[in-house]
């Protein structure tokens, strides 16, 4: 096995509400291997975004990153000062955002909006220079060199989208963090922009962690998976093994309720609703909505353990 | 026999007049009968932009069309009388995509099911009110005491939108048209929802038109789908011939592009073939999806395909069948 490219541990990051704080992330741990995908899934409020952001150090007032570390090699960018991590963000580790939509600044040019990324990490190029990079990004997301000298709102949603990977990817950073990249578009663009993303993964060797809620996404991209819930990780594996044998009553659960073609028929939601991070159960945080609670489940908080089967589950059924 | 509603040939143009000149047709010459006799759930599958909401805000009445004839039990839409579109809103439902901007937050959610009982006098007396609302909502599975007197910021968006499937419930309509209603809930609770909306299909027998751009849920949840491309029906037919066995190939592209939950079935590898200007022109005279094709021909660049037979219960509009 390889050295990590990125190593969270027992990261935790609240928001301190007037109500008491809103456990967000609440010591979470795992590694990205180099030039894998990883993914991250969970229902909203499960806290991924937030461990998006906290990756990215943007977290905003009134959160605040409570303690862990985010190893990216060797440097912890949870103690990075602020000019420190402003460097490394784009060049090191990058974030393609959820809503292209309104990621892109209308009033400005895309060539524009790529250069200002190269610019602010000192890059000095002339003029010519400048193009030919421009020019060769927009040709690895499949877009024509023509698109730089367009405004947001001439390209179509799948095409805005791309120039955020094209801005994520500018300075080929080791670790791409993709937020629900495709939450907005259809499937056939869905499926284009997937593949693009997984082309430039492959061709700069670089690591990506795409967070989502779509299972069929994940079957489709990427090799390994977490799933969270209530700003902690229920699971951990492989794809394959999470989807050939789910541990967790919470896997076992999201996976059942998923549409397949095979079975045509009745769908089986999940019950309940998620848990109020402010006020959350006692032990399990899932254990109100389990089926297979025991008495053990409301005491005691289960710990994350890894199994035989190459899966890390946190339940007390193991 | 008259129709419950139909579309005769309508168009809906947007723009093209002395500000903006782009024109965009919406729908292009589409017809379509709803018949609520026999209660069954429609899907309307398409991309953005392929005229999809349009359609559903048509049936609605919310839009009039550019030419042609939106008809409610045969009469033309924009000459009912007053009565008449009082009787066409309470059968005709809509549950719309955002659970979050329905909602007055300054009122408990009674307020969204108190509206239709006073316009439309449905109860005799409070008490009567109190027992349609707790009816209404354990009909898509919530518990009235733990709805009721709630503000919106209270509930997931999961339960808001069964508060709207409920709201469209309490009118006894025949007809519910939901357009997207699952794709701003989460994934764990689609099912949920979409669960209630086939139940008042099959317990109730309402009518569902269910416009999505989703295939999968389409496929589970409706028994005949019908597919649009840039406003006109690329494909329709019974759900389990044309996800399972497409023919048109826009279809068939969508299809392949469904990120199926499984492990054994990987996305296609077929490539999806990127529009250039010269087949651009193609498609503006003959088949719209022409520049797209893989299996473009040269009659395809002439004149429209129009919608043939593939088997029993299942039309696409394409020359490769004709």
């Amino acid at each position: 096995m390889s050295t990590p490219v990125l190593r969270v541990n027992d990261l935790r990051v609240y928001y301190h509400t007037a109500r008491g704080p809103v456990k967000a992330v609440d010591g979470v741990s795992f590694a990205l291997e180099p030039g894998t995908r990883l993914g991250l899934v969970g229902e909203s409020g499960s806290g991924k975004s937030t461990m998006a952001l906290a990756l990215m150090r943007m977290i905003k007032t009134p959160g605040r990153i409570e303690g862990g570390q985010m190893l990216l090699g060797d440097t912890d960018l949870a103690r990075l000062d602020e000019e420190a991590m402003r460097q490394v963000r784009l060049s090191q580790i990058s974030m393609i955002p959820q809503g292209a939509m309104n990621s892109l600044n209308p009033v400005v040019r895309i060539r524009q909006q790529i250069a200002d990324g190269l610019r602010a990490h000192g890059i000095k190029l002339t003029g010519k220079e400048l193009e030919v990079r421009i020019s060769q990004v927009l040709e690895w997301v499949d877009l024509e060199p023509a698109v730089a000298q367009m405004f947001p709102h001439e390209l179509s949603g799948g095409m805005k989208q791309r120039v955020c990977i094209a801005i994520a990817i500018s300075l080929r950073p080791k670790v791409i963090i993709a937020d629900e990249p495709t939450s907005a578009l259809d499937v056939v663009v869905q499926r284009q922009v997937m593949e693009t993303i997984k082309r430039v993964q492959e061709e700069l060797g670089a690591a990506v962690i795409l967070i989502g809620h779509d299972m069929g996404l994940m079957v489709q991209f990427v090799d390994r998976m977490v799933v969270m819930y209530a700003g902690k990780v229920a699971e951990m594996g492989t794809i394959r093994g999470m989807f050939t044998q789910p541990m967790h009553p919470y896997t076992q659960l999201l996976i059942s309720s998923l549409p397949q073609l095979e079975s045509k028929g009745e769908l089986q939601g999940i019950p309940g609703i998620a848990p109020s991070l402010l006020n959350p159960p006692t032990g399990c945080l899932f254990h109100p909505r389990c089926p297979k609670v025991m008495d053990i489940c409301n005491k005691k908080t289960p710990v994350l353990q890894q199994h035989d089967s190459g899966q890390a589950v946190a339940c007390h059924l193991y | 026999m008259t129709a419950f509603l139909e579309l005769r040939d309508v168009s809906k143009v947007f723009g093209g007049g002395l500000f903006r000149k782009k024109r965009t047709v919406a729908l292009d010459h589409f017809s379509m009968t709803i018949d609520t006799s026999v209660p069954t759930v429609r899907a309307i599958a398409g991309e953005s932009g392929s005229g999809k909401s349009t359609l559903g805000l048509m049936l609605l009445g919310f839009l009039t069309p550019t030419s042609g004839q939106v008809l409610y039990q045969g009469k033309e839409m924009r000459t009912l009388n007053r009565a008449e579109r009082m009787q066409f809103r309470r059968e005709v439902q809509a549950i719309f995509q955002d659970p979050f901007s329905v909602y007055n937050p300054f009122y408990p959610v009674d307020h969204v099911l108190n509206v239709p009982i006073e316009k439309f006098k449905l109860a005799k007396s409070t008490s009567h009110a109190q027992s349609l609302k707790e009816e209404a909502l354990a009909g898509v599975g919530l518990r009235p005491e733990e709805t009721l007197g709630r503000y919106p910021h209270q509930l997931s968006g999961g339960q808001r939108q069964r508060i709207m499937v409920a709201r469209a419930l309490l009118t006894k309509p025949r007809l519910i048209i939901a357009d997207e209603p699952v794709s701003m809930v989460d994934a764990s609770l689609r099912a949920t929802i979409l669960e209630s909306l086939r139940r008042l299909n099959r317990d109730m027998g309402i009518s569902i038109l269910y416009i999505t751009h989703d295939l999968t849920t389409a496929y589970h949840v409706s028994k005949d789908i019908l597919v649009l491309y840039k406003g006109s029906i690329a494909e329709s037919g019974d759900v389990d011939h044309v996800i399972k066995d497409p023919k048109h190939p826009y279809t068939q592209l969508l299809v392949n592009s469904i990120p199926w939950p499984d492990l054994n079935r990987q996305w296609g590898a077929a490539e999806i073939k990127v529009a250039t200007t010269a087949n651009k022109l193609a498609a503006s005279t003959g088949c719209k999806f022409a520049d797209r094709c893989p299996h473009a021909m040269p009659i395809c660049g002439e004149r429209p395909p129009t919608l043939g037979p593939i088997r029993e219960g299942q039309v696409a509009a394409c020359f490769l069948y004709q």
